[in-house]
């Protein structure tokens, strides 16, 4: 008893009580998170259902109506699956900013857990495209990048323009540039079909396609400017454009000087 | 007498007595030439033609113009493996392999830029200054058929790598092609060997390209220095210089340095663009198969404004007999530019026949002095400029926010409208312009001195110009309507009536000008301020 409580006046007593405490409470925390994230109970999933409808209702039930019907003013919800609610919001596309002809990039609303929140509501209301996950996205080592580049320019340079730089479509809508674009929302914009862009869907372009795909456009991405400056790679009218300027420009201003009078 | 001297005399003897090359020598190394900055586009063209010729040799050293079918193993990764022409694969060998390569392909395709720009620089110099008129109608005819080959050149050039825009290219040319009434279609089986794209286009399209164009080229850019040189160059008006001397300073040594010297300049500017800026990257576009193609798909700008015709072109096609004529591409894409070229071609005897004036001159215009001309000539530029900015139409519309349809429509309205518009503005401005050059002699220019008189009254302060000033803005005549009579001495209509009655309207039109100041006027004026 005695020997207990002279330890228990010990100087280190209190420190090392602390840290035990604190990593007592450190352990159990992260067994209890590794437990969640790996196996959702119902009770977990029903609750991030809930949350994401909270979200639903007050960012984006106004145009899609509370049940996710949609409206006059927009598409039904309801069979879109995760993986069109992960890109649309997680690009910053939704919420819109205004009706204009097309939702464009801009910065994200949401934290990615408000997103997930969100996607796992609109997954609930009907199956559809999952958010397709790290295993699912390893490009680097299920990609080829010269088979993706033959696949990018027969289904996807027609819009996005031969190096992914995007390009014009009709009445105002564009096809985007897929510079510095996520792997994950490349994916998603394939099996989902965004805005005026069609479905790829696993019969069109298999998995390992579309991995291919993605591992061309991250090629084209870091590929650095061979030629000198990359004049914005959208073909001959900027090289017209510079030929016009700075070309004739430096050869007219030798032509005036070389006719100036000596003085 | 030295040495070195007499070394040198006897060289010069020994060539002279076997070519007789120094009695030749002695009167043309001494001829002169005028001075001014716009003399020297022509030199651009001259010059960047001379580039093409040492940079293409460059290239076909390596280059293999042959659509067989080879498997690509070079060190461009992402294109590792891809099954294409052995055009593509020699010149992407060309671009990564080779030495020097891409420097060079990009050289000599910038210099195919700036030679087409050149030769539209000095067009619009030749026009707006009247330097087409009689004696020079040939060379004038000459310039507008390089012009036209250039284009022609260009477009072989770049098609030649067989990559996804070049092909996509060549694919709008059969179409072209195919197009013609009748005859398109076997007029593109005859070209193309067959079926498109086939094997044979290339190959065909290479030796054009490198040995037939060339060779008329070299004969057309030859006659039309050897008619500048015998014809003498024009010169702008001023004092002491008329219709039959020439102001300026000796080929040799004066000109020798400037024309050497821009040489060096212009491949300086050339290689400089080569070697900084990325032209026609055709690894990016990859190989031609006729299944693919990319968005904002444009060819070079000397073909773009055809691009444009032809995106602007609504969807007219006529069905008859078994046969459809597509108006939408054959008008667009052969019609128009027809009525152009030969309307540009054809310009010099169609402003001599409106005015009458069947005289010489090698004094130069000033554009304001020729509203007319000036004004047509904007009105071309308009009209060519809707059609080159509708080109890019897609581009622009991604840039600006705009939308392809608005780009459309603009065009097609601008196209019919902008161009009148251009002619009445431009009228004016060089009536006004006139008007200001009429005031600069009789007034003189205005100092921003103001001056009180004795008895309270402000004036500005005018200073007389220079006699030469003087003369360089009066000097220039001014055109008499023709007035050719429609009735004879009794009133009867005389036959051709009707031509006599429209050319007496151009020409009244043409001659509409601003009374320039005459010497009476200016001593009248003299002291009044």
């Amino acid at each position: 008893m005695k020997r207990l409580s002279r330890l228990r006046r010990h100087r280190a007593a209190g420190p090392l009580l602390l840290i035990f405490a604190l990593l007592s409470i450190g352990t159990t925390f992260q067994v209890a998170g590794a437990v969640t994230n790996t196996t959702p109970t119902t009770a977990d999933r029903s609750a991030t259902i809930e949350e994401g409808k909270q979200i639903f209702l007050k960012g984006c039930s106004s145009c899609h109506g509370l049940n996710a019907e949609g409206g006059a003013i927009a598409p039904s919800l309801i069979g879109v699956g995760a993986a069109s609610v992960d890109f649309q919001v997680g690009t910053g596309r939704m919420p819109m900013a205004d009706m204009s002809t097309q939702a464009m990039r801009k910065a994200v609303v949401y934290t990615p857990a408000e997103i997930n929140a969100l996607a796992t509501y609109v997954a609930s209301l009907a199956p559809g495209p999952e958010v397709p996950g790290d295993e699912v996205l390893n490009y680097e080592r299920d990609g080829s990048v010269a088979e993706g580049g033959e696949l990018f320019r027969t289904n996807c340079a027609m819009c996005h323009n031969f190096a992914g730089q995007g390009g014009a479509l009709t009445q105002g809508k564009y096809a985007p540039t897929l510079m510095g674009v996520e792997p994950k929302h490349i994916y998603e914009a394939m099996i989902t079909g965004p805005q005026s862009m069609p479905v790829f869907s696993d019969k069109t372009l298999t998995p390992e396609e579309k991995l291919s795909i993605i591992k061309w456009i991250k090629a084209a991405e870091a590929e650095p400017q061979l030629g000198g400056a990359a004049l914005g790679r959208v073909g001959p009218v900027t090289e017209g454009l510079l030929a016009w300027t700075l070309g004739i420009g430096l050869l007219i201003g030798v032509a005036v000087w070389l006719a100036m009078k000596a003085r | 007498m030295t040495a070195r001297e007499r070394i040198a005399g006897n060289v010069a003897g020994y060539v002279d007595d076997r070519t007789g090359a120094a009695k030749w020598m002695k009167k043309n190394l001494t001829k002169v030439f005028p001075d001014h900055w716009s003399f020297l586009l022509g030199e651009i063209c001259l010059y960047s033609f001379i580039i093409l010729l040492l940079s293409g040799t460059y290239l076909t050293f390596w280059f293999d113009p042959s659509q067989r079918e080879v498997i690509y193993e070079g060190s461009y990764e992402p294109l590792n493996g891809l099954k294409m022409s052995a055009a593509y694969a020699s010149t992407l060998d060309l671009s990564f392999e080779v030495r020097g390569g891409l420097l060079m392909r990009q050289i000599h395709h910038w210099a195919a830029l700036i030679f087409m720009v050149g030769i539209v620089v000095h067009l619009l110099r030749v026009y707006f200054t009247g330097a087409f008129r009689k004696p020079r109608e040939f060379n004038w005819i000459i310039g507008v058929g390089l012009l036209t080959l250039g284009i022609v050149e260009g477009f072989l050039g770049y098609s030649l790598p067989d990559d996804l825009l070049s092909g996509t290219g060549i694919r709008i040319a059969e179409a072209i092609i195919q197009a013609i009434p009748v005859v398109g279609s076997y007029l593109a089986f005859f070209a193309f060997g067959g079926a498109f794209p086939g094997e044979s286009f290339i190959p065909r399209i290479y030796t054009v390209h490198v040995l037939l164009l060339p060779g008329i080229f070299l004969a057309l850019i030859t006659v039309h220095l050897m008619l500048v040189w015998y014809q003498k160059h024009t010169q702008f008006p001023g004092p002491g210089r008329t219709e039959k001397n020439v102001v300026g300073y000796p080929l040799m040594p004066v000109y020798m340095a400037k024309a050497g010297g821009f040489f060096f300049i212009v491949f300086g500017v050339t290689a400089f663009l080569g070697a900084v800026a990325s032209i026609n990257p055709i690894w990016l576009y990859g190989p031609y198969t006729p299944g693919q193609i990319s968005a904002g798909s444009q060819p070079d700008w000397y073909m773009g404004w055809l691009d444009g015709l032809v995106r602007m072109a609504p969807p007219l096609e006529t069905h008859a007999f078994g046969y459809t004529i597509s108006w939408n591409i054959l008008i667009p894409g052969l019609i128009l530019p027809g009525i152009m070229f030969t309307l540009l071609a054809l310009y010099p005897f169609i402003e001599s026949w409106a005015t009458g004036d069947k005289r010489e001159h090698h004094l130069l215009d000033r554009p304001r002095n020729a509203p007319n001309r000036t004004a047509i000539g904007a009105m071309a530029l308009t009209f060519t400029l809707v059609c080159l900015l509708n080109g890019g139409n897609d581009i622009i519309a991604t840039t600006f926010r705009l939308t392809i349809n608005q780009m459309m429509w603009f065009s097609r309205i601008a196209v019919v409208v902008l161009p009148p518009i251009a002619f009445i503005v431009t009228k004016r401005i060089c009536l006004s312009l006139q008007r200001a050059d009429r005031e600069l002699v009789l007034h003189g220019k205005e100092t921003g001195r103001l001056v009180r008189l004795p008895h309270g009254e402000f004036v500005e302060v005018h200073e007389p110009i220079s006699a030469e000033k003087a003369w360089t803005l009066t000097s220039h005549e001014q055109l008499a309507p023709l007035e050719i009579s429609e009735y004879d001495a009794s009133g009867v209509r005389l036959p051709g009536s009707l031509k006599n009655k429209i050319r007496n309207r151009i020409s009244r039109a043409n001659a509409v000008a601003v009374p320039k100041a005459t010497e009476s006027e200016r001593k009248e004026l003299e002291g009044h301020h």
